[in-house]
């Protein structure tokens, strides 16, 4: 339903996006993970039309962006980082106004504005002008201004930042179902929000893919490299040695030495619990144990690895086992 | 057109849905209430003194529509318009970049040239309204003498034509800010330079001068303030409007990132 084809966006100097190439099936969600400047939105304008690509090419619906732009945008709705709205003027006038502008016939566009009013939450406010509004309700507008026209696809921004814990709950739980009967993708900076709405996850950083796959395919894979901490007094560089050597056991770093006893991060395999290990060898070579504990990773953690790598970490990272999720 | 239409009718109801529209209308109207009561007045008194002096021939000697009409439009509406053009213009690009709905409107299947041409005619019905008020001004010329009708059409026209150049140019150069008040500010800037060419003209004879005088908008209304319609005055300010509409999809179309 979307196909993105190197996808390069500059703006002057800055490279926003570099070669980014991925489709989505009809019916998918699909979600953007990425911080704040990894170019989330800069891709999602340039798939609605907004921005023109430096290169690459965007097909929705069978619909070239760029040169049928018409007609691929008869089948997207958008809601922007910040919803498009007209503070001036009523809800209802606005929908019916973007309804107009989105070429609904004229004997529909009544219906359908009642319709997503309903399905957005919405009709209480009908009447009342839009600036008036809290944010929760603007987005809302926002969310109905973009289904207003039955869209094939829709592309959301954020679509829960700024808003209550109930109401991230409640847009959560509609932006879930519109799937199956429209395509969507949405963009987000925080982890969580991804593996409750979404069926597929692209990690986006620094303008590129990092990784892509399911989102609870994506933290499991992620974990699976174990980090273990260790609290142990001894000489060091010996217990650095005896520790490598385990199977299992892909490095050892020593963090910090405060007097006789020493914190060592051990990152094992995926796949090897080598805790139990690690415990035999230091208390059978007479050193003492003070601790030993699995740096569990928080997914908000994991995420923050993903995405604060330069570029040149990224590109050498993505081949590994690690990442290289799809 | 229905999409031009809706995006002109939604341009429109913004301006009456805040200040501003009451705000240039009562302007305009005070404004133009007083000069027209001051020349009107002024050519009675005038034209009382020639009759008693001249005497005999019974008129005035002096045409109501070469005095009350030309010095109206042509010394006093052509330089309150470069103040209140502006403030129509101001916000057509600069507001919507400001809250973002600019994005509404790029991402609907609309052409740039049907939202152009959308806000340039709801700005364009605002500034109408306008001149409807001269008119009725205008209009009480009727009750109490004879002026000629058919030059009236011509000033209209003229007057139109002028306000749709301005319009057009102040389109433009609110496409290239979110901030209202310099996008009104420079094309008051502007427009005043416009403006001002005429007076350079008026000292020089050169060829450049003569540029000048002829990119200067208010020498095109000239004829159109005297009641004449001229090809090479129309043609002028339709080119102004066209190069206005052309430069604003120009711009929208850098806004996209697209150099060209
Ligand atoms: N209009 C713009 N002009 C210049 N640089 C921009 C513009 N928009 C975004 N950028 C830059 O492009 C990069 C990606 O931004 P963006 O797409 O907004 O990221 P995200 O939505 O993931 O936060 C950032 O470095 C940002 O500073
Ligand atoms: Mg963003």
């Amino acid at each position: 339903m979307i196909e993105v084809e190197g996808l390069t966006k500059r703006y002057g100097p800055t490279l926003a996006v570099n070669d980014v190439s991925f489709t989505v099936q009809k019916g998918e969600i699909l979600g953007f993970l990425g911080p704040n400047g990894a170019g989330k939105t800069t891709t999602m304008r340039v798939i609605t039309g907004f921005l023109f690509p430096t290169s690459g090419r965007v097909r929705v619906a069978g619909f070239d962006v760029g040169t049928e732009s018409l007609e691929a945008k008869k089948h997207i709705g958008y809601l922007p980082e910040t919803p498009p709205v007209y503070p001036d003027m009523t809800v209802s006038e606005y929908l019916a106004f973007a309804a107009r502008i989105k070429g609904v016939a004229r004997g529909d566009i009544k219906k359908r504005v009642g319709d997503v009013s309903e399905r957005c939450a919405i009709g209480d406010v009908q009447r009342r002008q839009i600036g008036k509004l809290s944010k929760g309700y603007r987005q809302r507008v926002g969310l109905a201004q973009a289904l207003v026209h039955s869209p094939d696809v829709l592309i959301l921004d954020e679509p829960t930042a700024g808003l209550d814990p109930k109401q991230i709950i409640e847009t959560r739980e509609l932006i879930k179902s519109f799937a199956g009967d429209h395509t969507v993708i949405l963009s987000t900076h925080i982890l969580p929000e991804v593996s409750k709405t979404c069926q597929r996850v692209l990690v986006i950083s620094g303008g590129q893919v990092v990784a892509e796959g399911a989102p609870d395919e994506l933290v499991r894979r992620l974990q699976g490299y174990e980090d273990i901490v260790l609290i142990v007094e001894g000489p060091a560089p010996e217990i650095i040695d005896k520790l490598q050597r385990i199977t299992g056991v892909n490095v050892v770093e020593p963090r910090e030495a405060a007097g006789t006893q020493v914190t060592l991060e051990v990152h094992a395999e995926k796949g090897h619990d080598v805790r139990a290990d690690l415990a035999q060898t230091v208390v059978e070579s007479g050193w003492k144990l003070f601790e030993l504990k699995t740096g569990g990773l928080s997914l908000e953690d994991i995420f923050l690895k993903l995405t604060t790598k330069d570029l040149s970490e990224a590109q050498e990272s993505a081949p590994s086992p690690a990442l290289d999720i799809s | 057109m229905r999409n031009t239409l809706a995006i002109a009718g939604r341009e429109l109801r913004a301006y009456f849905h805040s200040p501003i529209a009451y705000l240039i209308i009562a302007a305009y109207s005070v404004v133009c209430g007083f000069f027209f009561y001051n020349i009107t007045a002024e050519y009675v008194v005038e034209s009382f003194r020639m009759q008693s002096m001249g005497g005999g021939m019974g008129m005035p000697s002096m045409s109501i529509n070469e005095i009350i009409i030309r010095s109206l439009f042509e010394g006093v509406l052509t330089v309150v318009l470069l103040f209140l053009i502006p403030l129509i213009t101001m916000r057509l690009y600069a507001e919507e970049k400001r809250s973002g709905t600019i994005e509404l409107l790029l991402t609907s299947p609309l052409t740039d040239f049907q939202i152009i041409m959308g806000k340039f005619l709801g700005a364009f019905a605002l500034y109408a309204i306008l001149i409807v008020i001269t008119f009725l001004y205008v209009g009480i010329l009727f009750i109490y003498g004879n002026p000629a009708a058919k030059p009236l059409l011509a000033v209209a026209l003229g007057i139109l034509l002028f306000g749709a150049a301005l319009l057009a140019l102040g389109m433009w150069i609110s496409t290239f800010t979110k901030n209202q008040i310099i996008a009104g500010g420079v094309s008051f800037g502007v427009f005043l330079l416009l403006y001002v060419f005429n007076w350079v003209s008026a000292y020089s004879t050169s060829p450049m001068g003569r540029i000048l005088a002829y990119l200067s908008l208010t020498t095109h209304f000239d004829n159109f303030a005297k009641g004449v319609i001229e090809l090479k005055d129309l043609i002028y300010y339709l080119s102004v409007i066209a190069l206005g509409l052309f430069l604003t999809a120009r711009s929208v179309e850098a806004l996209k990132g697209r150099a060209s």
